[in-house]
């Protein structure tokens, strides 16, 4: 029995093709993935299966072996379709319950909600899988694997039959993704098909049967997970050898020049982030920072430069206290950061790519003089970046926004290496990135690094730490636990989440 | 882009103006017909419209400058207010010859009236209170403070609800004593034209290059785009939002120094806001929030509101059309949505 | 004791305009949608009501009129903010120039070219009910009721859910824009409904004056009352006792206060109490923001 077929599904968004003709064939009762990189349209592809995107005219979705037109999100879910997104779609200031029940909420004799009979009805399904929900939790105090549970309980409450899971463990520490594992086969074993998003392969290894490939928006193919080794899945994701080991040569770290010591700072909640926190970083190092999202990593980057107060401990870079000075002066200090979200926090995106280029340099020689812009100099600047780190296309009046995300991030590298930084913060420095710009990034902190140059390197992608480190550091709810110096995944991954 | 939507938002606003006109039974023909020959056929209407006009302009630049740094000055109409209540106050005050006296009754009304947006400014950055929520109590509390002070002795004209006059020399219309010999410019000048203008432009002029030529326009902008990166880059952003509603600020007060300078020569109690804080608003908008977008929309909307008037005498039809104009061109300039998005 | 009546009672009555109207942009900010067009669908909804019941000589009906023409004009920014996903504060700020024009405009075509409706006699005014009128009594049935439909309906939920997190209740297969649209036609009704309230029960006539910058305190109110019904209620009640105060002192002849510095006590008020809670923690997180 075949629980969805897609045949020929296009996609296109003005002149971006997001997919074109992808065939997909899911058994009932399989747990089938979606293997692709970031933009290769899986995305677009599962928003086409919940309605959520219309595709082009040509295209046929059979549902349960039947042709269908799914219209909307309401008709997906009525034809038993569920779906967990990688954002999860949950009201923050709702409980669970009000949450699991929201669009399809029963009522009592007064056109009132019935929150008696959706809780007997959530207790039910919630003691079948042994998920274990405080119903009257609010979603902003819940832990974000809880919150998947909640997203997983609210399409079994709506009895879904297939249920996709976007990008399902990012968020998850080791111990929640173990238990995600369980639900899953839980899930399979009561007879629900799954599909699963993912671009990580051991994920796939772990819980697939079967594993369909997209690249680029088009379909390459589908093999059976069990018989095919990661190394062919890589390769056949990118579409040309992949070396999944970066190549480094072992270099004596130098002189320290970052110290950390016993530093606590509280997060946007008033609640301490960092406790008694502590770090050295030499000169020459990679020093990887591994740590699920939300154990104090982004408290840790804030203090780091300057825009959150440390409340307690000392921060010195090159001998000299930096503890709570303002960021602008952290900066010609000599530290510079490649923030996590670039169209948040690194760029301008609607400034040129050259005005990007001297966001912290405007007030410098020989960028401005008496207050005034000199725009020769900023042209000049922006033409040598731009050829240096080759970033493309080469039209420095662009706005940041009209470039793709891999040369966003090129020029947020640029920028901060053009100030010939002691030590470089590269907070998730490649998230979003294709294969491509990944490997660019990589080479260029490995380049860094061997010009005897500090760099931290924090990121919730756990090959990215043990690829590129010296050094590892773990952190868990913002101690510093454990440090190794090449270790096992497995040994990190058991330290990453002890904490919890 | 936005010269397009602009230009097309007000020749729209102006049909939706005709179509009421004409459901009501009055000729748009003719009701525009009026409003034309009551702008333009005669020198001292020109006039008229400039007088009318420098306000405007200048409240829009305010509204305008405070919009580019991601704030939305609602508080124009209060520090006008204050701007006009120092000129007043001073030039009543002091006594100095007309060299002295006029630069420095501007001065006090710009410092007074910047202290008074940037407290707006201030509130939002040390306590977070939105500038739309404090400006707006800010408006009122300048409207009942400028009250008490007009009524305060040895200020209050008696007998009157108003205050004294302004000192000779604190005025600054310097063009009464020109008597052209050409008929055109004697009747230009026959009404009160004043050196207003000038200053209006000359603004206009500083501001343009405070955006795009120097290095605080450049912070100030990139706080207006996105003021997360911007800290991130180092700039201060509370302290940036409270300059730039100190600009703002002394912006709008200057339009009302110069409306005290100019024409009015005194302040009155007022019963409710004149709006030309709000008509800032729409100057700013219609002017997609440049400065020279500013003075274009600023010279439209002052020939609107004056030869408005003139189809109430002339047709018996309400001039209040002109708001309904306004509003329909503010709306249509909300619809393309190319004002700039907030991250 | 006869103070106290007069304060008790002038405060409702300064309160109840704001009630109706701060009630109106609590509705339409819950569901997303920034209204800082309050002003003039409050002049539209008062100019409106008294039109209307001098026509019919009811003032019930003119009651209605004044919030169906709020309603009406309100569909303009739903259109705009909606539909078109335009900026919300820009569209606002139309309505106040279209509520404010339209209403005059009106009134001098209707009445002979004077911006002033003429007074309606006494019995064609809403009547009073134990002392006060009864618009009271309807704005805290109606906050009662808000209350009911925020947190106890399912229209209430989504409704929430639609402000805080417009993809989320679009997965969980809601029309989004249905219920902005709701929301907002309901913010006007009630803005409509608080300029009424002032036309046709506390004075007798439409005039130019009539508003002047209520509706904006009453987004004031509704952020004061963090956005919950219930509080917003006591912020607007706190602003009829801040003016009832003004009104009290300003008779006493013993007090040498000037009158002019009095009335800005509740502006003054206002922002003291906004410094003493720092921030807009519980404003709906998807504000102003479309799609």
């Amino acid at each position: 029995m075949i629980a969805l077929e897609l045949k020929n599904i296009s996609k296109t968004f003005g002149t971006f093709k997001a997919n074109s003709n992808i065939n997909l064939q899911v058994k009932k009762g399989e747990v089938h993935a979606i293997l692709g990189e970031n933009g290769a349209g899986k995305s677009t592809l599962m928003k086409i299966i919940f309605g959520l995107h219309q595709p082009d005219a040509g295209g046929e979705i059979l549902l349960n072996e039947k042709s269908i037109k799914i219209p909307s999100a309401h008709f997906a879910i009525k034809s038993g379709i569920g779906m967990v997104h990688q954002h999860f779609m949950l009201i923050r200031p709702f409980t669970i319950l009000q949450n699991i029940i929201l669009g399809f909420e029963p009522r009592n004799f007064l056109g009132f909600i019935d929150y008696t009979k959706a809780r007997n009805e959530i207790l039910k399904i919630s003691k079948s899988y042994n998920f274990n929900l405080d119903l009257d939790l609010k979603i902003e105090n819940i832990s974000v694997g809880m919150q998947q549970r909640v997203e997983i309980v609210k399409t079994l409450y709506r009895n879904a039959e297939l249920i996709i899971l976007d990008e399902p463990t990012a968020v998850l520490t080791p111990q929640e993704i173990e238990d995600f594992y369980r639900i899953i086969s839980n899930l399979k074993s009561s007879g629900k098909t799954i599909i699963i998003i993912t671009h990580k392969l051991h994920e796939i290894k772990e819980i697939a049967d079967r594993c369909t490939i997209i690249r680029k928006g088009e379909y390459i193919e589908t093999l059976d997970v069990r018989s095919t080794s990661e190394e062919i899945l890589a390769s056949k994701m990118v579409g040309r050898e992949v070396n999944l080991k970066i190549s480094k040569e072992d270099k004596i770290p130098g002189e320290m020049i970052l110290e950390i010591s016993n530093l606590e700072v509280k997060n946007d909640k008033g609640l301490l982030a960092l406790k008694n926190f502590s770090l050295k970083l030499a000169r020459g190092e990679i020093l990887g920072l591994a740590g699920i999202d939300g154990n104090g990593q982004k408290e840790l980057v804030d203090a780091l430069t300057g825009l959150r107060r440390v409340s307690k401990g000392q921060i010195t870079l090159q001998k000299k206290n930096i503890t709570n000075l303002s960021p602008k002066m952290i900066y010609h200090e000599k530290l510079a950061m490649i923030p996590e979200d670039r169209q948040r926090r690194g760029l301008i995106m609607d400034y040129s790519v050259k005005e990007n280029f001297v966001l912290q340099r405007i007030d410098q020689k020989p960028f401005s003089q008496y207050g005034f812009i000199i725009t020769r100099e900023l042209n000049s600047f922006a033409e040598l970046l731009m050829e240096k780190f080759d970033i493309r296309p080469r039209n420095k009046e662009l706005k940041s926004s009209e470039l793709s995300g891999g040369n966003q991030q090129k020029i947020i590298l640029a920028r901060e290496i053009s100030n010939n930084p002691d030590v470089l913060i590269a907070f998730q420095p490649t998230r979003g990135l294709d294969v491509g710009a990944i490997e660019y990034i990589h080479l260029e902190l490995i380049k860094l690094r061997n010009q005897n140059k500090a760099i931290l390197l924090i990121s919730y992608e756990l090959d990215e730490i043990l690829n590129l480190s010296d050094r590892i550091q773990v952190i868990t709810e913002g101690v510093a636990s454990q440090s190794f110096i090449k270790p096992t995944k497995e040994e990190i991954g058991l330290a990453m989440g002890s904490g919890k | 882009m936005k010269i397009i939507t602009s230009i097309s938002s007000v020749f729209l606003g102006l049909l939706v103006g005709a179509l009421i006109l004409k459901i009501s039974g009055i000729s748009p023909l003719e009701a525009y017909q009026v409003m034309w020959e009551g702008a333009f056929s005669k020198p001292q209407y020109i006039a008229y419209i400039i007088i009318r006009s420098t306000p405007l302009i200048l409240t829009g630049l305010s509204v305008a400058f405070a919009f580019r740094t991601g704030l939305f000055n609602i508080g124009s109409e209060g520090q006008f207010i204050i701007g006009a209540l120092s000129a007043a106050y001073f030039g009543v005050k002091f006594h100095y010859p007309a060299y002295l006296q006029i630069p420095l009754v501007l001065l006090l009304s710009i410092f007074f009236s910047g202290i008074y947006g940037g407290l707006a400014g201030l509130l939002k950055a040390k306590f977070g209170i939105h500038e739309v929520i404090s400006t707006i109590m800010l408006n009122w509390i300048a409207l009942y403070f400028s009250n008490y002070a007009v009524m305060t002795e040895g200020f209050h004209r008696p007998y009157t609800e108003t205050s004294e006059f302004i000192n000779p020399t604190t005025s600054i219309t310097f063009f009464e004593n020109i008597k052209p010999t050409n008929q055109f410019w004697s009747d230009f000048f026959r009404p009160p034209v004043n050196a207003g203008i000038l200053i209006a432009i000359i603004s206009i002029l500083v501001v343009w290059i405070i955006l795009n030529k120097t290095t605080f326009g450049f912070k100030l902008k990139s706080v207006g785009f996105n003021p997360e990166a911007s800290r991130y880059a180092g700039i201060n952003v509370e302290k940036k939002m409270t300059q730039s509603m100190i600009i703002a600020g002394s912006l709008s007060g200057l339009a009302g120094a110069l409306h005290v300078m100019g024409v009015s020569k005194n302040i009155a109690i007022l019963a409710a806001h004149e709006g030309y804080g709000f008509d800032g608003i729409a100057v700013a908008l219609i002017g997609s929030n440049t400065p020279f977008g500013s003075l274009i929309a600023g010279f439209f909307l002052g020939t609107l509101k004056y030869s408005g008037q003139k189809i109430q005498s002339a047709l018996d039809a309400p001039s209040e059309v002109i708001l309904i104009m306004i509003g329909a061109i503010i709306f249509f300039i909300a619809i393309p949505n190319l004002w700039r998005k907030k991250s | 004791m006869n103070d106290i009546i007069f304060l008790f009672s002038t405060t409702l009555m300064y309160a109840t305009p704001l009630i109706f109207t701060a009630l109106g942009g609590l509705m339409s900010e819950k569901a997303g949608i920034i209204n800082i067009g309050l002003e003039g669908l409050m002049t539209f909804g008062a100019f409106f009501a008294s039109f209307i019941a001098l026509k019919t000589g009811s003032p019930w009906t003119g009651l209605l009129a004044g919030g169906t023409a709020g309603l009406i004009l309100a569909g303009l920014h739903a259109l705009a903010s909606i539909k078109f996903k335009s900026n919300q504060v820009v569209s606002g700020m139309a309505l106040n120039f279209l509520g404010t024009g339209l209403s005059l405009f009106l009134c001098r075509l209707f009445f002979d070219g004077t911006s002033m409706t003429p007074p309606l006699s006494l019995d064609n005014k809403l009547p009073t009910f134990m002392g006060q009128y009864v618009t009271i009594y309807l704005a805290l049935f109606l906050t009662f009721f808000i209350w009911l439909i925020f947190n106890k309906t399912v229209f209430g939920l989504r409704m929430i859910s639609v402000g805080d997190h417009p993809k989320a209740s679009d997965a969980a297969g809601l029309t989004v824009s249905l219920y902005r649209t709701i929301a907002v036609l309901a913010s006007g009704f009630l803005a409509g409904l608080g300029g009424a309230s002032l036309s046709i029960a506390i004075v007798s006539n439409f005039r130019p004056t009539l508003i002047s910058g209520q509706g904006f305190i009453a987004i004031a109110a509704l952020i004061f009352g963090k956005w919950k019904p219930e509080s917003t209620l006591f912020a607007c009640l706190f602003f009829g006792f801040s003016q009832a105060l003004v009104i009290f002192l300003g008779g006493k002849e013993n007090l040498h206060i000037s009158s002019q510095l009095l009335s800005t006590l509740p502006y003054f008020l206002t922002l003291v109490v906004l410094i003493g809670f720092i921030k807009n923690m519980s404003a709906p997180r998807a504000l102003g923001i479309n799609e």
